[in-house]
């Protein structure tokens, strides 16, 4: 294939359009009206471009990504499942599309019962009373969980309560939303097998503790197995419990948060339930949380009527406000509920049990040449620290870059930070077993390869569109912008 | 019993077990305390099968009454070219994750390096970030980027005619995130900047956000505003529409140190909320500050031009509690729509949907005025929207426009209802709404 590296605004042509639209037959010249100090002076320099130039330009880009269409992507905590098609299409249906966020409730109905309908399906999965759906991503969950949070000892008349603990191995988005949400946060140790100290722990747990942020399993994709006593420690210490529910793929048909004493939880739409992750995003955090929580939600909710109709809930005394302008990410809820129902009371049992065999056959298929930190069967990831055999200098960057070359994408490298080499691999139940075995034959060829070949190993890739892009020189003398690169090779 | 989506035969399953050494895969959950292992049964429907979901969501569809949209507030309904949703289907897009390895992943840190080109030159400011989840968290964020920015100053003040939707989600963060927020207060539908002088003589005011086009729909005066502020040492962002951006005076031309907002407004379908577009632009010293992925350009090992996520010392991942913010996911694959709808568009077809918009809407008010029942509320220049006074009784006139297909005016205040037009209107739909607004 040729290769194209133009930019959009490189194949632009003064006078050419991609567009059409229709006449203007209003006698009205509105922007005549507006004065002209309030108008637009400055040129406005963007493409001009035909409709095919800007199809067959978009189209040559997208030949240069690799998404779960395109191949295995064990992108640990990340969980890259299949994203079924006829939900994209559900999706599309111009019966919610074409749906205004505030056109009357009795217009929507149709919408608001989906709506409704996943707040239930994931209250039943989560084992918690209820969750709002307005958060967009995940990080944006664990922030509006941590504002239930606060919310909940506000009006208890609680003001100290101004920290919050985190794992050392948590993801960075925990202590970040922490801060965001005005918490401090303390970190907790883990234990040389990933788990939280409990020993650690108790000394922390005083009258100032918010609650404590965890996932379980946890970032080493190991089950907590002292949780009941931690729960049972934090509640004891006037604190809440917070799920990270980035992990909760594995628990899918085996165990519900809450059941754990979990208080709050987050779930990333965009992992356990299937809808892509679009290069970044949309996702969508829905929100649960136990019954004495409910009213702390934030607006707007959906709820159903007395009359078996469905209605929005914009104001509530107890609310901690509002995270988002409308809905939340509604498009993205509506794939996660047709996966649900397309999988069911019974075939969703399958989901956590299969996730969690397909990462137990790669690990033990695997460790005799990569070093396995942590024995013990994982839950649905679980993390290598690079090569048994580091001799030869190969990382597990060379590694992960010398397996875009054989056709996967690269595990999630050097996190967590508990080991130096980290590579954590994460399958997900939709993978056969003959993708497993060929992601397999090809780690053992690479761990092979950096014991004789070294160097074609941290020469990596070679097949790729590019390799080894300079980041430094990009984080020195960052150019963000077409303008600023036309200014750069001025 | 394997399903669609999930592939495992009874002989992979035995065959995997074996080499796990293993008996069954309940012994892979041994470790989790048998109090807490789920043995109930999930509060869901049966599976279904491809065409009985297709039936089930075209049943909950007919539910639905898709309206021809005369309201605003947030959402536009704009048109969106074929090209687009085309485009969005290539899987290679929208099965990927955030770019982390940057070799396979040059299509979406290109649309992203083009999306921060366009958003930078619509708003004219230097460099934008790679896209936030709405304009209101967007609004939120920029307000962090202005009180971080700022020395030893943590109030921000945000003007009463800024779309009060979006003014909850800032109160909500600067409440939880201990930043003291006061409002400017509006006078005849524009902001009072009147009173602005003497919030900053107090000296700690970090920052200060207006819209461009306000909850009126009015086009604010922004003149000498910025000035002001910097001589308190305070920044200005400004709340505002790409696609107005392209006939409106931009925050740039006002000088303002942020632009942030909702790029909804670019072609994306109104989807009952979302997923829409956040974005923030800054000045080039306030782009540390700045929350989210960024994406540059550079070279690699060959000299070749490539692009990858930059100035990741600022993200949480990497900097943990200490980030400027905590997003990570955020909306990438509604980047792409924006930058596929630009392109698309160009300058001319931008200045075109405005230029139908604004007459369609100047069209709409001057029927609505003429017709004695509906009355101005203020004297001010508006492009797309702006609200006007009625005695009728909204909530039956709205009820009987959604019988007959139409989105009315959203009523904002009692008795006020605000009106949007877009280059999806016809002359002749502005004409229905009217006459049935005077039936009803």
């Amino acid at each position: 294939m040729k290769e194209y590296d133009k930019l959009i605004f490189e194949i632009s042509r003064p006078g050419r359009k991609g567009y059409e639209l229709p006449a203007d037959r209003y006698a009205t010249d509105g922007l005549g009206a507006i004065p002209a100090s309030l108008r637009r002076d400055e040129p406005l320099d963007l493409p001009e471009v035909s409709e095919l130039d800007v199809v067959r330009h978009y189209t040559n880009l997208s030949n240069k990504n690799f998404g779960v269409d395109t191949g295995f992507y064990p992108l640990g905590s990340c969980t890259m499942k299949y994203n079924p098609k006829i939900n994209e299409e559900l999706a599309s249906m111009r019966e919610f599309s074409g749906l205004h966020p505030l056109q009357p409730a009795e217009t929507a109905q149709g919408a608001l019962e989906l709506y409704w309908n996943l707040q239930r399906a994931l209250s039943s999965l989560a084992g918690l009373e209820e969750f709002t759906l307005n958060p967009y991503a995940g990080a944006h969950g664990e922030l509006t969980g941590l504002m239930v949070m606060r919310r909940y000892h506000e009006l208890r008349g609680d003001d100290k309560r101004t920290k919050v603990i985190v794992p050392d191995t948590a993801h960075g988005t925990n202590p970040a939303s922490a801060m965001v949400a005005g918490l401090e946060v303390v970190e907790v140790k883990s234990k040389p097998n990933g788990s939280i100290d409990v020993e650690d722990l108790k000394p922390l747990l005083d009258d100032t503790v918010a609650g404590i942020m965890m996932t379980n399993p946890n970032t080493l994709g190991m089950f907590e197995t002292e949780i009941m006593e931690i729960a049972e420690l934090v509640h004891k210490a006037g604190g809440l419990l917070y799920y990270d529910g980035a992990n909760f793929n594995p628990l899918l048909g085996k165990v519900r948060p809450g059941d754990m004493g979990f208080d709050i939880m987050h779930i990333n739409l965009h992992k356990t339930f299937s809808t892509p992750h679009g290069g970044g995003g949309p996702g969508s955090g829905p929100v649960g949380v136990a019954r004495n929580l409910v009213d702390l939600l934030p607006m707007p909710r959906v709820v159903k009527n007395e009359d078996g109709t469905f209605g929005v809930l914009t104001d509530g005394d107890k609310s901690l406000g509002s995270v988002s302008t409308f809905f939340g990410n509604f498009g993205v809820m509506m794939k996660a509920y047709a996966y649900i129902l397309s999988l069911g009371r019974d075939n969703i049992k399958e989901v956590g049990p299969m996730a969690v065999l397909n990462a137990n056959y790669i690990k033990e298929s695997l460790k005799d040449l990569y070093k396995l930190p942590i024995e013990g069967h994982c839950k649905h990831e679980f993390v290598f620290d690079g090569l048994a055999d580091k001799s030869t200098g190969v990382t597990t960057l060379n590694v992960a870059k010398r397996l875009l070359d054989y056709g996967f994408h690269a595990p999630t490298i050097y996190f967590p930070l508990l080991f130096h080499e980290s590579m954590m691999i994460e399958p997900t139940e939709t993978e056969s077993l003959e993708t497993l075995d060929e992601f397999i034959d090809v780690m053992r060829k690479v761990a092979i390869e950096a014991a004789e070949d070294p160097e074609s190993v941290k020469n990596a890739p070679l097949t790729t569109p590019i390799s080894h892009p300079d980041e430094t020189t990009a984080a020195k003398k960052p150019i963000l912008s077409y303008k600023q690169m036309c200014e750069a090779n001025n | 019993m394997s399903n669609r989506y999930i592939p495992h035969t009874d002989a992979d399953k035995a065959r995997m077990l074996e080499r796990i050494g293993v008996g069954s895969v309940d012994e892979l959950y041994n470790d989790v305390p048998q109090q807490v292992v789920f043995r109930g049964e999930y509060d869901l429907p049966e599976g279904m099968s491809e065409p009985e979901l297709r039936e089930w969501f075209a049943k909950l569809g007919a539910a639905n009454n898709v309206l021809k949209v005369f309201g605003g507030n947030g959402a536009y309904d704009h048109y969106s070219p074929s090209v687009i949703s085309h485009l969005l289907e290539r899987s290679e897009f929208y099965t990927a994750y955030t770019p982390y390895q940057p070799e396979i992943s040059q299509g979406t840190l290109q649309y992203i390096f083009e999306y921060q080109s366009m958003i930078s030159e619509l708003t004219g400011m230097e460099s934008a970030n790679a896209s936030m989840y709405d304009g209101a968290t967007a609004a939120a964020e920029s307000m962090f980027m202005m009180v971080a920015s700022a020395r030893k100053k943590n109030r921000v003040l945000v003007s009463a005619t800024l779309l009060p939707q979006v003014r909850r989600v800032i109160a909500t963060y600067m409440k939880f995130h201990g930043v003291e927020l006061t409002e400017l207060p509006a006078k005849d539908g524009v902001t009072d900047f009147g009173v602005l002088d003497a919030e900053l003589a107090k000296g700690d005011v970090a920052g200060v956000m207006v819209p461009s086009v306000n909850r009126y729909g009015i086009v604010e005066d922004l003149t000498g505003v910025a000035d002001r502020i910097r001589a308190a040492k305070g920044a200005l962002a400004v709340y505002c529409d790409p696609s107005a951006l392209a006939v409106l005076k931009t925050p740039g031309e006002w000088d303002a140190d942020i632009a942030c907002g909702d790029g909804q407004t670019l072609g994306m379908p109104l989807q009952f909320g979302g997923p829409y577009l956040g974005f923030i632009a800054c000045r080039k010293d306030m782009l540390r500050k700045m929350p989210g992925r960024v994406v540059g350009a550079t070279v690699d090992r060959d000299g070749k031009r490539c692009y990858v996520l930059t100035l990741q010392a600022r993200e949480q991942h990497i900097r943990r509690q200490k980030a400027t913010s905590n997003i990570c996911s955020n909306q990438s694959l509604m980047a792409l729509y924006a930058t596929v709808y630009v392109a698309l568009m160009g300058p001319e077809g931008l200045k075109e949907v405005n230029r139908l918009s604004c007459d369609g809407a100047h069209y709409l008010y001057n029927q609505l005025l003429a017709t004695g029942k509906f009355h101005a509320v203020y004297d001010k220049p508006f492009l797309k929207e702006f609200v006007v006074k009625t005695d009728l009784d909204v909530k039956r006139v709205n009820r009987y426009l959604a019988d007959h297909g139409y989105m009315g005016g959203v009523e904002i205040e009692p008795g006020v209802l605000e009106f949007a037009v877009t280059e999806k209107r016809t002359k002749e739909e502005i004409d229905t709404l009217v006459k049935l607004m005077l039936e009803a």
